[in-house]
């Protein structure tokens, strides 16, 4: 084995590889789906989420700020937060898939890390599918994701009381498997080490979900001292 | 009120989605901005974290949550995917509220 396979061109490579991604994200779904019930969400608000939302960290950050107290503006923000990302992949998506005024809004709301990831990477090749690559993903998981979330929202409701099985301490658990990834660098480590720092000593003082916001401020400190 | 959430959330989310289709690229492509966005998930998600760890409310409690956080962790140098991490992280505190531990 060297190194990473090179990606499949072909079609059916592109497919196989799109249905792969969605299988994982549906898995992730599962998760999301029984710790939204947990938090307090009902299966509509759950199910609505997903469907509407469908952007997983935003989803988590929504879910667990209003399950720790926390008013519909630090949830929302958030969210929005988190969500930000997603306009910078919008970006990029346009200029590739140019998308028709009538497929604008399916594009936008298929515009997530997994679909972008997969239409850059089947853009710069020999034989370019960025728009198959693009859709196929988005459309597997949007499905998958969904799927996911039900199943998991109707199992986290059929087993009672959530915290004998502890899964209010997977919500941890999950925020840690989605910032694990992403800690690529020694500044990136450090703003996540002074934001939780942050997050903790505000909770005592700050009405829920507030923490969280301020330390939305940690990566403005960075950007001085990067200057 | 939480349907309140869940909707103006979804507005919200869906709006940055299709704004990036129509703000100008210079403004996406200047490099402090690009800075700025790899590092907001990492802070907002740090803070989740930290609070839903320790945090009740608006007190700090320790309980089996940390020992889940530090079993997650576990798995994730092992590089265990996602639904397993959330499994370890569950089945830890469940496992310790057994015996009743935190």
């Amino acid at each position: 084995m060297s190194g990473t396979e090179p990606p499949d061109d072909t079609r059916g490579g592109v497919l196989i590889e799109a249905a792969t991604i969605g299988l994982t994200t549906g898995a992730y779904a599962i998760s999301f789906g029984a710790l939204s019930i947990t938090s307090g969400l009902t299966l509509w608000q759950t199910v609505a989420l997903s469907v509407l939302m469908f952007t997983g960290a935003s989803q988590f950050a929504l879910v667990s700020v209003l399950a720790g107290g926390g008013a519909v503006g630090p949830a929302v923000a958030s969210a929005a937060l988190l969500g930000v990302r997603n306009m910078f992949y919008g970006a990029r998506v346009g200029q590739i898939l140019r998308p028709s005024p009538a497929m604008a809004l399916p594009t936008a709301q298929l515009t997530i890390d997994e679909s972008t990831a997969m239409a850059l990477a089947h853009y710069d090749r020999p034989v370019p599918r960025p728009a198959l690559a693009f859709w196929s993903t988005g459309i597997s998981v949007f499905v998958l994701w969904n799927l996911g979330t039900l199943a998991g929202a109707l199992g986290a409701g059929a087993i009672g009381d959530p915290t004998r099985w502890g899964l209010d301490a997977a919500v941890p658990a999950a925020f840690l498997a989605l910032l694990w990834p992403q800690i690529t660098s020694r500044r990136l480590l450090a703003v996540a080490i002074i934001s939780a720092l942050i997050g903790v000593a505000l909770t005592p003082v700050l009405a829920p979900g507030l923490p969280v916001l301020c330390a939305a401020l940690v990566p403005f400190l960075f950007l001085r001292r990067a200057a | 009120m939480i349907w309140v959430a869940v909707l103006a959330g979804s507005a919200v989310c869906f709006a940055l989605k299709a704004l990036g289709y129509v703000v100008p690229r210079s403004l996406l492509e200047n490099p402090t901005v690009a800075l700025l966005v790899a590092m907001f998930p990492v802070a907002l998600l740090s803070a989740l974290l930290a609070v839903v760890t320790v945090g009740d409310g608006m007190a700090i409690v320790l309980d089996a949550r940390v020992a889940a956080v530090a079993a997650a962790a576990v798995a994730l140098t092992l590089r265990a995917p996602f639904l397993v991490v959330v499994l370890v992280g569950a089945l830890t505190a469940a496992v310790l509220r057994g015996f009743g531990l935190g």
